[in-house]
């Protein structure tokens, strides 16, 4: 009897709110795995940071102890330089998407291919781009090397020196992030209004001040997206790493990600707890970004509307 | 519980004996599941692991055996997981201080027992590296040499002579550079390459029970004894000894330098000849010596690092694998299995006969007969991981830049305070 009444008042309860609660209905699934494999991860992440930990036995605690170490510790600076030089450099792949998009937003014959082509380095794995540099930059048999002795230039050794092997690294990585770069640009500039270039021409607006003034701003939700995923490339940039270098010589091509993984997952590792409080700065790191990209998307909805 | 008869005794002895060895299990008969994980990944260790599966399936017919074969290099991370988890009856793994953390953690199990038994007697030489607070925790099943291998036709053209000790060794090397080669190629990419000339460079200059006491973190990086390793490194770095650019190379990409001739020598491995002879250096091109004597009176002692195997204590089926383990050490399955259509390496058993290959042989006899030293694991294997890798990244930086040694030294003996305590 009571269930039944239950039952009715149930059903009548969501007939009455179908419209706001459907929508959360669809969402639990999401949620439930969002907050199972992201957000509970990042505070189990936080929790094991406070612990000295080899994955086996038990967990002692030590507080703050992790972190004071990371403060005492070269290599962690060094990957935070690393880290930072990744920033700044990888974010010359937005440009030249752009330049690359519009040399490429042209009627001609075959350009579907030549897009292609362009767009080719972002489709293969990080691993064969990584493998293909390496053997690039190989300072006694490799392309580059070859090269530059035609000009009697002594081969450099790109991925064996602690001065260039970053900025090697970096190189190799810009390639398919331009590739990633253009092809949002190429879309953006569908969008862009023909009618606008049509009065900007007529004002007598030409090359650059038409490329600065006109089109740029019209591929601004572009620019955004192109950021967004160049700045979180940049951060979470591992697998170059991994495979070019494996973090040398003598870590000096490490970042935080790879440092993490080292100390807490690779062959002379398993520190969990010194390696989750790597991850737990790096988190903080992204954090400035992604409350940045958060809040200017707010802004813009706000202001859209 | 199964109970034989003797006559089942005697039928079992006299059909399997000849071929199994004399122990043949004659103590229970086996039934049940038998579950072993390996990482002998590689297609000839590979074919090696299977076949030992077939053979001791076949003298335990009511044995159901499953091999799972996991690579090599996941192997390493994966046993944390499976050990805890979901423990097979046997496991591979290596010796010494690399099977620390999970004899620390309670999940290999206890084999002194099967250590006490008489046929295991012949495994002596090798009973060191498996023992841990006095207990046995595994056993081994292979190991090799380590030595210089060097170019034969180069230095018969230079009119050289192997090295006796290390005035030898540098004015050989001096010769080599003059003709317009590098002595010694290596690639340091992957760190542990430099650990091998740390570990011959110590034991020669300070000896065995030195370089045990310093990965054992007795002994403090900024010793005296540590500087002169160092510095008789540096006479080999500073005369250019070694290749350009290694830090680029691991150490298969350092090979073509030996091959082409532009480097006379690798200090390497047994496990580097397949390879060199593959690329067309047959016997009358390559050839091997020992390390030469650094400091007088200094005992040679050698790097030879064993591979393994072990029960874990969650194993379900422990008389199984102990049965197993049993037969993996025989005198007979030992040489079979390292003979240089398999292996291609050095049977454990002091019973067990050498494959006809001129390294092995050579191997074998420096081992057996002139490393009174000692018989080191390799620094990686002797030192705790985590001091391995500060330690082997110092040494690649020491190999690039010399001048750096004070601070380097300095970071290691940071690092050991942490590490050791």
């Amino acid at each position: 009897m009571s269930s039944t009444t239950e039952a009715t008042t149930k059903n009548s309860w969501y007939k009455r709110n179908e419209i706001a609660a459907t929508p959360w209905l669809f969402l639990i699934p999401g949620v439930a795995m969002f907050l199972l494999y992201v957000i509970f991860p990042i505070f189990q992440s936080i929790n094991v940071s406070f612990y000295e930990w080899d994955g086996l036995g038990e967990a002692e605690w030590v507080g703050l102890g992790n972190y004071e170490e990371l403060y005492w510790d070269d290599a962690f600076y060094v990957s935070l330089r690393n880290n930072l030089i990744w920033l700044v450099l990888y974010l010359l792949a937005i440009p030249a998407g752009l330049f690359i998009a519009l040399f490429l937003n042209q009627t001609v014959t075959g350009i579907r291919l030549y897009k292609s082509l362009f767009f080719f380095p972002f489709v293969i794995s990080q691993v064969v781009v990584g493998l293909v540099f390496t053997w690039f930059y190989d300072p006694t048999f490799g392309l580059l090397n070859q090269f530059l002795g035609v000009f009697g230039i002594d081969p450099i050794n790109v991925l064996g020196d602690e001065r260039y092997v970053t900025y090697g690294i970096i190189a190799a990585g810009i390639w398919p992030q331009t590739a990633y770069c253009m092809i949002l640009y190429l879309t953006g500039l569908n969008a862009v209004d023909p009618e606008q270039i049509e009065a900007a021409r007529l004002d007598g607006a030409k090359g650059w001040k038409m490329l600065w003034h006109i089109i740029v701003p019209q591929l601004k939700p572009a620019t955004f997206i192109a950021f967004v995923v160049t700045i979180i490339g940049a951060l979470r940039s591992f697998d170059l790493i991994s495979i070019m270098t494996n973090g040398g010589p003598f870590g000096e091509s490490r970042v935080l990600s790879f440092y993490m993984f080292e100390v807490a997952l690779s062959e002379y590792g398993f520190r969990m707890g010194y390696g989750a409080s790597i991850a737990v700065v790096l988190f903080l790191i992204m954090l400035c970004f992604i409350t940045y990209f958060l809040w200017s998307m707010y802004k813009d909805e706000k202001g859209g509307r | 519980m199964f109970h034989k008869t003797k006559s089942v005794l005697a039928t079992l002895a006299a059909t399997a004996a000849l071929s199994t060895g004399a122990f043949a299990d004659g103590h229970a008969k086996l039934s049940g599941d038998l579950v072993i994980f390996s990482d002998m990944s590689n297609p000839a260790p590979r074919a090696v692991m299977e076949g030992m599966v077939e053979r001791f399936g076949a003298m335990h017919p009511d044995l159901n055996i499953e091999l799972t074969v996991i690579d090599r290099e996941a192997y390493k991370t994966q046993i944390r997981n499976f050990l805890t988890a979901n423990a097979p009856d046997v496991a591979n793994w290596y010796a010494a201080n690399r099977m620390k953390p999970y004899v620390d953690a309670g999940l290999f199990e206890d084999i002194s027992d099967l250590w006490g038994e008489p046929e295991l007697a012949d495994l002596a030489s090798t009973k060191g590296a498996m023992t841990l607070d006095g207990k046995q925790w595994g056993v081994p099943y292979t190991y090799y040499q380590w030595g210089v291998y060097y170019r034969k036709d180069i230095y018969e053209e230079l009119g050289l002579s192997e090295p006796a000790n290390f005035d030898e060794m540098k004015s050989n090397c001096q010769a080599i550079i003059d003709s317009g080669r590098k002595c010694y190629t290596i690639g340091t990419k992957f760190l542990w390459t430099a650990g091998g000339w740390f570990d011959y460079l110590n034991m020669r200059t300070n000896g065995y029970d030195y370089h045990a006491k310093l990965t054992g973190g007795e002994i403090p990086w900024t010793d005296a004894g540590v500087a002169a390793t160092f510095a008789n490194w540096r006479e080999l770095i500073d005369m250019g000894a070694f290749i350009d650019n290694h830090t680029a190379y691991s150490w298969q990409e350092s090979l073509p330098f030996i091959v082409s001739g532009d480097a006379a020598a690798i200090l390497k491995g047994n496990f580097a000849v397949p390879p060199l002879r593959e690329a067309g250096l047959d016997d009358s091109k390559l050839d091997f010596y020992q390390f030469p004597a650094i400091t007088a009176g200094v005992e040679l002692a050698e790097d030879a690092p064993t591979d393994t195997f072990h029960i874990p204590s969650a194993a379900k089926n422990k008389d199984a694998a102990k049965a197993f383990l049993k037969f993996v050490v025989s005198a007979e399955n030992q040489t079979l299995i390292n003979n240089g259509e398999n292996l291609g390496q050095l049977p454990v058993n002091a019973k067990s006969s050498v494959d006809d290959d001129k390294f092995l042989k050579e191997g074998f006899e420096m081992l057996s007969s002139n490393s009174p030293g000692g018989v080191a694991q390799f620094f990686d294997r002797d030192a705790p991981a985590e001091m391995a890798k500060v330690a082997m990244e110092g040494f690649q930086e020491f190999m690039v830049k010399p001048d750096n040694l004070d601070k380097i030294l300095a970071r290691l003996d940071r690092a050991a305070q942490r590490i050791y305590k």
